[in-house]
């Protein structure tokens, strides 16, 4: 469904996304994760025709977007894009009619108790769903969420995610940001970006799988941490103990002149970020 | 030596923002403190820092607390360095002293290489550990981070949590807050909260333990007992009984923290 290919964007010299490619098919929901200034805004404004590729593509079912009839797609932005002064079935209604369908109804999306009320005096879970709601008004086939649960406590998160899903089974490519282990792991695959480049994708335990932390369980001396990051580690105080990323045991070792203490674990998922980002 | 809060209430008009919340805060530990928006967090972090009147309990802290509120307190027209140096002006720190301790916060912070760029420059990580290295510049006993990781990305955050634990090494007592549960599973002891109750407290394996009930996962939703995690749904059994087309399976804090969210939405 969205097909992004050799997609390009430079200002002047510098270039925000370099070269990426990745898919998302229908009923799949793919994460874009990548620190910040790894090129994600970009992308994703690419994808919702907001910005011009310098070079490469975006295809929404086998057209360029430019060409892409804009009901097709459903947004959500961080800043969730809702009037705060109007009330939620205003906020609906003001979607709809824009989109020029029918005013879907608020007691099926279980927010019908709340549809009198001004979205600026409601909690932020619950903004979010209405901006779920909104998104979806036009029943879009691809669906850009923007870290959509920022702020929402676990079992509020965890009920957004069952809408993500439910909008998924129904056919619609989802591309999600977020920076949260937790929100990956949702996810039927993730792209990583660093520096504008895609720097793998896969599924979570794909991307940990690959990757091995250095734990020490003593402290290391701070000559020590010099050396171990002259020799390209990201070296990470721990509660307890130390983690190395970027080295093996037997390197870390060396350079502690001990193995001691020192083992190998499997990574966190930030870890393997941090070994693909740097 | 132990700080935080006993059966602390805290009302404004009529709305009551914590209701009987406890934090036990100890040199070198980590406290953190989860919920979603409105439950609490910040007010918990600004009682036991003394910036909110309670109605019922009782905070101690010891003399030498620091406070980052959300917005991590840099200010945007001075430097990296100038911050620094603004807050070690104002604890009267000694000038030779303040000089060492300062360039030994730029170095383990990664802040170094930018220590002359204005605050309003830096990248959201760089200001969040700015902002963490302002409140220990001064060595307290207590710190105090009102979510110090939120919009920072995965790099930025770990360094960040790096340099957290650095300074519960170093022996300061610590109560942080975040909306993640999984960021909430480093530390020592963990409060839920939401709406201004405790879901849960303790530490990460005494809630674990405490969960009612049993957990299962299955392939499907299978009532209001259940929730979506992962690739898979939750089902929790709040008597323990089994359930038909479900696999038992151990829970974690983010599933306890559901379930007594779930419980209370459902009583």
């Amino acid at each position: 469904m969205i097909d992004a290919s050799g997609l390009t964007k430079r200002f002047g010299d510098v270039p925000a996304v370099d070269n990426l490619t990745f898919t998302v098919g229908p009923g799949e929901i793919v994460g874009l994760l990548g620190a910040n200034g790894a090129g994600k805004t970009t992308t994703m404004k690419m994808l919702l025709g907001l910005l011009a590729p310098t070079s490469g593509q975006v295809r929404i079912g086998g057209r360029a977007v430019r060409d892409v009839d804009r009901r097709v797609i459903g947004y959500v932005p961080q800043g969730l894009g809702l009037y705060r002064d109007l009330t939620v079935a205003e906020n609906l209604e003001f979607a709809a009619r824009a989109f020029g369908v029918e005013v879907p109804s608020l007691e099926e999306a279980g927010l019908g108790a709340i549809s009198d009320r001004r979205v600026g005096q409601i909690s932020l879970g619950l903004r979010r769903r209405v901006a779920f709601v909104v998104a979806e008004c036009h029943d879009p086939s691809v669906l850009v969420l923007d870290e959509p649960t920022s702020g929402v406590g676990p079992l509020g998160r965890a009920r957004l995610w069952e809408t993500i899903h439910e909008t998924a089974d129904r056919g619609a490519a989802v591309l999600v940001s977020t920076h949260h282990m937790d929100e990956a792991g949702e996810c039927d695959r993730v792209v990583l970006m660093a520096l504008g480049r895609g720097v793998m994708s896969g599924t979570v335990s794909e991307v940990v799988e690959r990757f091995t932390t250095v734990s020490v369980a003593s402290p290391i001396a701070d000559d020590d941490v010099v050396r171990l990051r002259q020799e390209g580690a990201t070296v990470l105080v721990a509660h307890p103990g130390w983690r190395i990323v970027g080295l093996d045991a037997e390197e870390v070792s060396r350079i502690l002149g001990s193995s001691s203490d020192v083992s190998e674990s499997p990574s966190s998922f930030e870890e393997a970020f941090v070994a693909l980002s740097t | 030596m132990s700080w935080g809060a006993d059966r602390v209430t805290v009302v404004f008009g009529e709305t009551t923002a914590l209701q009987e919340v406890s934090v036990d805060l100890r040199r070198g530990q980590i406290a953190m403190v989860v919920g979603g928006d409105g439950a609490g967090k910040t007010t918990l972090c600004r009682t036991v820092v003394g910036l909110e009147n309670v109605s019922g309990g009782v905070v101690s802290r010891p003399p030498r607390t620091c406070f980052q509120p959300e917005t991590s307190g840099v200010w945007a027209d001075l430097t990296v360095l100038e911050n620094l140096q603004f807050v070690a002006g104002g604890y009267h720190l000694a000038l030779d002293h303040s000089r060492a301790r300062i360039d030994e916060l730029l170095e383990v912070t990664g802040l170094a290489p930018a220590r002359d760029r204005l605050g309003r420059q830096l990248s959201g990580g760089m200001r969040q550990k700015l902002g963490v290295a302002m409140a220990v510049l001064s060595e307290p006993d207590l710190l105090v981070l009102d979510e110090p990781t939120t919009g920072l990305d995965p790099v930025s955050r770990l360094e960040l949590w790096s340099f957290i634990n650095r300074s519960a090494q170093e022996g300061r007592a610590l109560l942080i807050s975040t909306t993640y549960v999984d960021e909430a599973e480093r530390g020592d002891i963990v409060v839920a909260l939401d709406e201004g109750r405790v879901l849960a407290s303790g530490s990460v394996e005494s809630i674990v333990d405490s969960m009612p009930g049993r957990l299962f996962t299955a392939s499907e939703s299978l009532g209001e007992t259940s929730w979506h995690r992962g690739q898979a749904w939750r089902v929790w059994s709040p008597d323990g009984a089994d359930v038909p087309r479900a696999s038992p399976t151990e829970p974690d804090l983010a599933d306890v923290v559901t379930v007594a969210a779930l419980s209370r939405e459902m009583s």
